[in-house]
C-alpha cells in the first residue's frame, strides 16, 4: 500500500544546494584569473610550482586520510585549494623540494594533525608559508625577474623543469634584472638606509602603481595582480561564499593607518595605494583571512578579526624585520579566533545583554 | 468518504482525552467521542455518523511508529449531524463565558501547528489583559498554502471569528499578519475587515520563519519576547487563521473541530490540491482523492518540509495539526552524508533567534549538557534554517532535539530526586513527631498510673480526672 523504502529522519526535510565541494570549487574558480596571470608573468616555472604544490597537498591528504582510516575526502577540493593557495605565496621559481615540503606540511601538520577539515586552528596554506619562510629564508626570498610566458626571453618548458629541479636559473638579460627586491622589500631596505620613499621606489627601480596593480611586479605568485585577485574576491562575495566584512575591514585595517602615516610624512611612509597593490594584501584579505575554518563565525567577530589582520599587516610591513606581514598577521589573528568567538556571541533573541 | 475513520485521542498539547463511547455504539456527526481530561486538553468528535467498531492503539504521524488509543468509526453514509450541534444566534449578546464554553466543547486547538487548546488561550487571566490580538496568516513553510487558500475563500467567516474573539477576550486591537507573497489573501482579508475599524491587515516580508511567534511579534511591534516568557505576558495573543475559522464554526454554527484544510502537495502527488479533510481520514484516502502517488516517492511528510514529520505508512490519520501531506520525489530531497563543520557561519547568519547553531551542535556532540544554558539551547524553536543552510549537511536541529530531551529528562530526574528527598524528610519529621507524641503519651500514662495509685488511696473521683487530663493512648 504505502511506498516502500521511505526515508524517515528528523526535520527539516529540505536542504539548500550548497556543499563543501561547491564552496571550494567556487573559491578555486575565483583564483583562476590571478593564477593564470601569474603564469603569464613568470612563465612555465610558475606553472610547475603550482602543479607540484597542489599535487603534494593532495597526495598527503590521501595518504593521511588512509592512515587515519577516514574516507577519502579529495573530492571536496579542500586539499587542492590549500595547495593552490600555498603555491600563490611561493616565489615563482621555488625549487621542487620547497613546493613538496610546503604542501606536505600544510596538509599534515596544519590540517590532519588537528583532525582534518574543519578542526584546524590556523590557515594551512599560511602556516606552511610561515614555516617555509622561517626554515628556508633564502629560497623563500629569491625573486626572479618578471619574464612573461610569451616574451622574447621566455623559458622553454625543459628549461623550466631544470630550474625547478635544480634551483639554478639562467639570469636573463632583462632591463629590471638589476634590482632583486620586491617593492615592499625595496621600500624597507632603502628607507632603512636613509632614503626617502620616492628615492627608493623611483629612479632605476621605477615603481608604477598601475603596472603593479596589473601584476607586473616581483613577488610571490599571488602577490602580483591585485586587480584580478580583487575581481575574484568580488565574485566570491557575489556568489555568497564570503561576506564583505573580513576583506573590507582587513583592507581598512591596513590602509587607514597607511593613509594617516603617509599624510603625516610622505617621505618615509608610502601611500596607501602602494600598500594595496603590493605584497599579499588583496590575496590575504579575500582568500586567506576569509578561510571559514579559521575565522570567526559571527559578523561582529569577523569585523574585529579583519581589522586585526589589517592592522598587524601594516605594523609588520612598517616596523618589523620582515618586509611583508600578511601571513604572520593572519596566522596571529587565527590564534585569537576562539577568544573572539567567545566574546562576540550575538545576543540571542529575547535576551538582554 | 473513506471506509473507516481513525480518531486518535491525543491530537493536542496537554492531557490526552478519554474515549467516552463504547464499541458498537452508534455515533452522530459532531458527537463527542473523546472527553477532555483536565484544564489543558481538548475533546475530539466523530467526523461523521456511523458505528464505533473498535477502540485500539493506532499509529499516528510520528516517525517512531508511535501509537495512541484511537476510536475507530465505520461511517453509515448518512453523515447526519448530532442534535447537540447548535450555534449561538447572536454571539455578541451572550456572556463571554458562554462563548469560551462553546470553543472548549468544540475541541478547538491551535491549527498553526502548536495544537494548544484554544479555549485556554481565549480565557486570559484577569491580571494579563490582551492588548493586541495577532491573527497569524503568515504561512511561511514552503509547499503549504492551506491557510492562504482559506483566507481567500473564507475571509468573511474568519473576520466574523475575529469579531467574536475580540468581544470574548476582550481586546480593542487586532492585526491580521500576512506574508507579502500572498496578494490574493491580503486583498480578500483587507476587503473583509473594512466594516471593522479595530482590525487591520498588515503585510510582512516573505521570509521563513515569519510565522513563528517570535518573528511575528518582532515584525509587528518591533519588540522581542523576553526569553522564558510568553507573548501573553506582553499582552499579546496570537491565533492562526485556521483556528479563527474553527472558532467561528464552533460559536456560530456549533460545529466541533472535525475537519480542516490540508495542503496535499509535492511532486509525488498526481493532482496537488488543498483539500477539506475530515479529522481521522487515513492519509492514503486523502492521497487517493488527489489522484494517488507518482512513482518514485522517496519521502512522505505530515506538515511542512521544515518542521513536519516524516511518516513510514499511509495508514496514519489526518489529525488536527496536519497542515500538509507532502510526497517528495528523490529530486526534491538532498541526501548527502554528514560532513565536518567548516565553521562557515551560515547557520549563525540565518538563525532567527541569533544563536550559534554550530557551537551548540558540537557541545551536544561532546555531551556538554551542563553548559547548554550559556548558548541558550532552550530558546531554539527548531525552525530548521540552520540545517537547511548547512553545506556539510549536519543535522543540527536533530542534535538540538537530542540535547533538549537529555536536559529535560535530567530535569525530571532532578525534580523526582528533590521530591523524594522532600518525602523522606517529611517522613522523618513525621516519625519524629509521632515519637514525641508517643513519649508524651507515655509520660501521660505514667502520670495517670501514678495518679491511679494515689487515687486508689484517695478515691475514685481523682482517677477520671487524671484520664481526662492525659488522654488515653490510641494504640
Amino acid at each position: 500500500m504505502s511506498p516502500t523504502n521511505l526515508l524517515l529522519g528528523s526535520s527539516p526535510f529540505t536542504h539548500g544546494s550548497g556543499s563543501i565541494a561547491q564552496i571550494m570549487q567556487t573559491v578555486i574558480w575565483a583564483l583562476m584569473p590571478a593564477t593564470a596571470m601569474a603564469i603569464l608573468i613568470f612563465g612555465w616555472p610558475a606553472l610547475l610550482v603550482i602543479v607540484l604544490t597542489t599535487a603534494a597537498s593532495m597526495v598527503t591528504e590521501v595518504l593521511f586520510l588512509k592512515l587515519r582510516k577516514r574516507p577519502s575526502a579529495l573530492g571536496d577540493g579542500s586539499a587542492f585549494l590549500t595547495g593552490l593557495l600555498l603555491a600563490l605565496t611561493l616565489p615563482p621559481q621555488a625549487p621542487w623540494w620547497l613546493c613538496v615540503t610546503g604542501g606536505f606540511f600544510a596538509i599534515l601538520v596544519a590540517k590532519q594533525v588537528y583532525g582534518g577539515l574543519g578542526y584546524n586552528l590556523f590557515n594551512p596554506a599560511l602556516i606552511a608559508r610561515v614555516f617555509l619562510l622561517i626554515s628556508f629564508p633564502v629560497q623563500m626570498t629569491t625573486w626572479p625577474a618578471v619574464n612573461p610566458l610569451f616574451g622574447e626571453q621566455a623559458y622553454s618548458l625543459s628549461e623550466s623543469v631544470a630550474i625547478i629541479a635544480t634551483g639554478h636559473q639562467r639570469t636573463p638579460e632583462l632591463v629590471d634584472a638589476v634590482s632583486t627586491a620586491t617593492p615592499l622589500g625595496q621600500y624597507r631596505t632603502e628607507t632603512g638606509l636613509g632614503k626617502t620613499v620616492q628615492e627608493a621606489l623611483g629612479g632605476s627601480y621605477g615603481f608604477n602603481t598601475l603596472k603593479a596593480a596589473e601584476g607586473w611586479i616581483k613577488g610571490s605568485l599571488g602577490e602580483t595582480s591585485a586587480l584580478l585577485l580583487f575581481l575574484g574576491g568580488l565574485y566570491l562575495i557575489r556568489k555568497k561564499i564570503i561576506t564583505w566584512h573580513i576583506p573590507v575591514t582587513m583592507l581598512l585595517g591596513c590602509l587607514l593607518p597607511a593613509t594617516l602615516f603617509w599624510a603625516y610624512d610622505a617621505a618615509h611612509y608610502p601611500d596607501p595605494l602602494f600598500h594595496l597593490v603590493t605584497g599579499g594584501l588583496v590575496l590575504g584579505a579575500f582568500f586567506m583571512a576569509t578561510d571559514m575554518v579559521t575565522s570567526p563565525v559571527s559578523i561582529k567577530g569577523q569585523i574585529i578579526f579583519g581589522l586585526g589582520c589589517g592592522l598587524l599587516t601594516y605594523l609588520i610591513r612598517t616596523w618589523s624585520g620582515y618586509p611583508e606581514g600578511v601571513s604572520f598577521a593572519v596566522v596571529i589573528m587565527n590564534a585569537t579566533v576562539p577568544l573572539i568567538d567567545q566574546y562576540t556571541r550575538p545576543t540571542a533573541y529575547g535576551h538582554v545583554k | 468518504m473513506p471506509k473507516r475513520f481513525y480518531v486518535p485521542m491525543f491530537q493536542h498539547i496537554g492531557e490526552p482525552c478519554r474515549p467516552c463511547v463504547v464499541v458498537g455504539q452508534k455515533v452522530l456527526k459532531g458527537e463527542e467521542v473523546g472527553r477532555a481530561e483536565g484544564r489543558i486538553s481538548a475533546a475530539t468528535h466523530a467526523p461523521t455518523s456511523g458505528t464505533v467498531v473498535s477502540i485500539e492503539e493506532h499509529v499516528i504521524g510520528h516517525p517512531s511508529y508511535l501509537t495512541v488509543p484511537t476510536v475507530v468509526i465505520d461511517p453509515d453514509g448518512q453523515d447526519q449531524w448530532a442534535d447537540s450541534v447548535r450555534g449561538l444566534v447572536n454571539p455578541l449578546s451572550v456572556s463571554p463565558s458562554v462563548i469560551q464554553e462553546k470553543i472548549r466543547a468544540a475541541g478547538v486547538v491551535g491549527l498553526g501547528g502548536a495544537v494548544f487548546p484554544a479555549a485556554v488561550k481565549m480565557s486570559p487571566p484577569k491580571d494579563k489583559p490582551v492588548k493586541l490580538l495577532l491573527i497569524n496568516g503568515s504561512e511561511c513553510e514552503p509547499y503549504l498554502t492551506c491557510d492562504s487558500q482559506l483566507m481567500v475563500e473564507r475571509a468573511q467567516e474568519i473576520v466574523a471569528g475575529i469579531d467574536i474573539m475580540m468581544y470574548t477576550l476582550p481586546t480593542n486591537q487586532c492585526v491580521i499578519v500576512i506574508e507579502d507573497n500572498k496578494p490574493d489573501s491580503i486583498r480578500a482579508m483587507s476587503q473583509a475587515v473594512q466594516p471593522f475599524p479595530k482590525m487591520r491587515v498588515q503585510a510582512v516580508p516573505t521570509r521563513y520563519p515569519q510565522g513563528a511567534r517570535q518573528n511575528l511579534i518582532e515584525s509587528i511591534t518591533g519588540q522581542e519576547v523576553p526569553s522564558g516568557t510568553l507573548e501573553a505576558d506582553m499582552g499579546i495573543l496570537i491565533h492562526n487563521v485556521a483556528t479563527t475559522f474553527a472558532i467561528y464554526e464552533a460559536v456560530v454554527l456549533g460545529r466541533p473541530l472535525i475537519s480542516r484544510v490540508v495542503t496535499v502537495s509535492g511532486r509525488g502527488i498526481v493532482r496537488p490540491a488543498n483539500v477539506q479533510c475530515l479529522i481521522g481520514t487515513p492519509v492514503q484516502d486523502v492521497i487517493a482523492h488527489c489522484g494517488g502517488l507518482n512513482p518514485g516517492v522517496r519521502q512522505l511528510i505530515l506538515g511542512g518540509p521544515l518542521m513536519g514529520r516524516a511518516i513510514k505508512t499511509m495508514e496514519v490519520p489526518v489529525v488536527k495539526r496536519t497542515s500538509g501531506i507532502l510526497a517528495l520525489l528523490q529530486e526534491e530531497i538532498v541526501e548527502r552524508p554528514e560532513g565536518p563543520c567548516i565553521r562557515c557561519g551560515r547557520c549563525v547568519q540565518v538563525c532567527p533567534i541569533r544563536l550559534i547553531p554550530c557551537e551548540i551542535a558540537w557541545r551536544a556532540k561532546s555531551d556538554q549538557m551542563d553548559r547548554m544554558a550559556e548558548v541558550h539551547l532552550m530558546d531554539c524553536m527548531e525552525c530548521g534554517c540552520c540545517t537547511y543552510t548547512c553545506p556539510s549537511n549536519i543535522p543540527l536541529v536533530h542534535y538540538f532535539r537530542h540535547a533538549k530531551s537529555v536536559i529535560l529528562a535530567d530535569r525530571l530526574a532532578q525534580d523526582k530526586l528533590r521530591q523524594d528527598k522532600a518525602r523522606i524528610q517529611a517522613k522523618e519529621a513525621r516519625m519524629e513527631r509521632e515519637k514525641a507524641e508517643k513519649d508524651r503519651q507515655k509520660e501521660a500514662m505514667k502520670a495517670a498510673s501514678a495518679a491511679r495509685k494515689s487515687a486508689a488511696e484517695t478515691g475514685k473521683g481523682a482517677l477520671s480526672e487524671a484520664v481526662q487530663q492525659g488522654g488515653l493512648p490510641k494504640s
